[in-house]
């Protein structure tokens, strides 16, 4: 029995926003599966009341001044955008 | 000789005593990877009319050492690493139209800073997820001792190019290992200082509380003339550490009288090639005969860092890789049906397997119902993994062992099998969950397929002087470092 379904699957692509198809969403369950029972030897360990690492270093809040600066022109933030027009990126529909 | 197997100090001597010039240096460069990129594959992006342009312009200027510790310096990029107006793809097809990048890299702009020239940009997994380069969208890159393998990764063009001597010099990243282990496959040197020590900003993100640049060079002492030029806080990137950077090349004494060396014993268990062990204690050897001294010790969670590691680095990356949705930049696939229907294929077209695999389990560990159970039990172990270092470096200078478990593997071995593939990094990933640096030096070579085997050298939050100054004076004792493949020809 697989540890994630192919249902499950699904709904990770989605939400991932990944297109699959329904072979994919079996390899990736029995993929993935693999890799969940893999991690489920950490289980061995009692981390009651450790704390998670999130950072290495201690350090916290570390903020650059807050001033207007040059920074890239609104030309140079389009000119690799796969569609643009007047000078904004351009999107199909979200609405019908 | 030829001038790519010079060291830094030595082609700046050249230059100051005008036997050479910056053009001759660069267009050596282009001659040696016209000569053997047929066969290593490295270069995914040439720069060459650009960096033609600036050597002759460096030329006409003069060299000042002192002012430009790199000046006319050849250096390759790996493809992650953001390049003003050069191609920066990260192997990755949905990249792979991004002709013309805004901005550098702050590593890039400071190496620029110091008058070095990119050759060009190097092949690597795609992403930066992979442990052989076989996950490049782009080819396949060989290993130079022997192009039926792989050359390690996820920075095995930038190990390839320098072993087969294609630049003397190059970036990589590594976020479990992606420097050290192409270092230890190529037998070059390649390491990867402390989470912090180098700005991000503009390295392309897969695991943001892992990822760290690299410098990948022949030699301990060029290494360390890279890294203290691209080393230092910097306003772009908040998790860079506000900590001075050392001369590390001026650490390079020679002496490792009274080291303390910790050996974990975790790093020599079952799965680690016999012939990599018995060179990893020669190498142990030559360091005590320097006057080191060396304890057996435990490293007891080790044997989880890699279940933790995956679930942590597939998580940041699912987050990472949601940036690339077909809109600002990258492609965009074609007769998408509305908004979604466009990010959906866009995102499936220009992702490869192992990214999507990846992506996929990243969100699955962070999904409501999941996320105690995957990742914050992954980031608990990250911290047992952490402590077991503060406790050995409280009586120890380093901590030594393999960087891989074995050799090069042949390419396609182990490319259908990821829980394979994830185990080559068994040694390295440690040190990225820990944050502490660790380099890879050349120690031999194995006596059955003649490929070059890596000693890893591990050390203090922000004490890469003294991985430098051990791995130095190894290096200086031994001449492994002064092997060549032979390319172009007879293998």
């Amino acid at each position: 029995m697989s540890k994630i379904s192919k249902d499950q699957v699904k709904h990770v692509a989605n939400l991932a926003r990944l297109a699959i198809t329904e072979e994919e969403a079996e390899k990736y369950s029995e993929q993935l599966s693999a890799i969940i029972d893999f991690s489920e030897q950490l289980n061995e360990l009692d981390t009651t009341d450790v704390e998670p690492t999130t950072h290495v270093l201690e350090m916290k809040n570390i903020m650059r001044k807050d001033e207007p600066k040059e920074w890239i022109s609104k030309e140079d933030a389009l000119k690799n955008a796969p569609d643009q027009k007047d000078g904004q990126f351009r999107v199909p529909s979200i609405l019908d | 000789m030829s001038v790519l197997d010079l060291t830094i100090k030595e082609l700046q001597e050249k230059l100051n005593n005008k036997d050479i010039t910056v053009t001759e240096i660069v267009e050596a460069t282009y001659e040696r990877i016209n000569e053997t990129d047929d066969e290593v594959q490295a270069f995914v992006t040439l720069n060459k009319e650009e960096a033609l342009k600036q050597a002759k312009a460096l030329d006409e200027e003069g060299i000042n050492e002192n002012q430009f510790p790199l000046f006319g310096m050849p250096i390759g990029i790996k493809d992650n690493i953001v390049t003003k107006g050069l191609r920066t793809t990260c192997s990755s097809q949905i990249l792979s139209n991004l002709d013309d990048p805004l901005y550098d890299a702050t590593a890039m702009q400071k190496l620029n800073n110091a008058k070095a020239i990119n050759i060009g940009k190097l092949n690597m997994d795609e992403f930066a997820m992979g442990s052989s380069t076989e996950n490049s969208s782009m080819k396949v890159t060989r290993n130079p001792w022997n192009t039926d393998f792989v050359p390690g990764g996820s920075s095995g063009g930038s190990a390839a190019a320098v072993a087969s001597l294609q630049v003397p010099f190059a970036l990589g990243s590594d976020t479990g290992g992606s420097v050290r282990q192409p270092a230890s496959y190529c037998g070059v040197v390649g390491m990867k200082p402390t989470y912090g020590r180098i700005s991000r900003f503009g390295l392309v993100a897969f695991a943001s509380s892992l990822d760290q640049i690299g410098p990948l060079t022949k030699t301990v002492e060029d290494n360390a003339r890279i890294l203290e030029i691209i080393a230092g806080q910097d306003e772009m990137d908040s998790t860079s550490a506000n900590v001075e950077v050392p001369k590390y090349s001026e650490a390079l004494t020679g002496d490792v009288k009274g080291l303390k060396i910790a050996v974990p014993k975790e790093y020599f268990g079952e799965g680690v090639d016999e012939e990599v062990k018995t060179s990893v204690r020669q190498a142990l050897k030559v360091l005590e005969s320097q006057g080191a001294e060396w304890d057996e010790v435990s490293l007891p969670h080790s044997k989880y860092a890699v279940a933790a590691y995956y679930m942590i680095a597939s998580s940041e990356a699912s987050a990472n890789l949601a940036r690339f949705d077909g809109i600002r930049y990258g492609k965009r696939a074609e007769n998408a049906e509305d908004m979604m229907d466009m990010f959906k294929k866009s995102r499936s077209e220009g992702f490869g397997e192992e990214v999507k695999r990846r992506i996929m389990l990243g969100t699955f560990a962070l999904s409501s119902g999941y996320y105690d159970a995957y990742y914050k039990k992954a980031q608990q172990v990250r911290t047992l993994i952490k402590q077991d270092f503060d406790q050995i470096f409280e009586e120890y200078d380093v901590v030594l062992g393999p960087t891989a478990p074995t050799t090069a593997f042949e390419i396609g071995d182990q490319i259908d099998d990821p829980l394979t593939m994830y185990a080559n990094d068994i040694m390295t990933i440690p040190v990225n969950l820990a944050g502490v640096p660790g380099i890879s030096v050349p120690c031999g070579f194995h006596p059955e397929n003649n490929l070059p085997i890596g000693l890893q050298i591990i050390g203090k939050h922000f004490d890469e002087s003294t991985v430098y100054r051990v791995a130095h004076a190894y290096e200086q004792a031994t001449d492994h470092h002064k092997q060549k493949p032979q390319l172009g020809g007879a293998k």
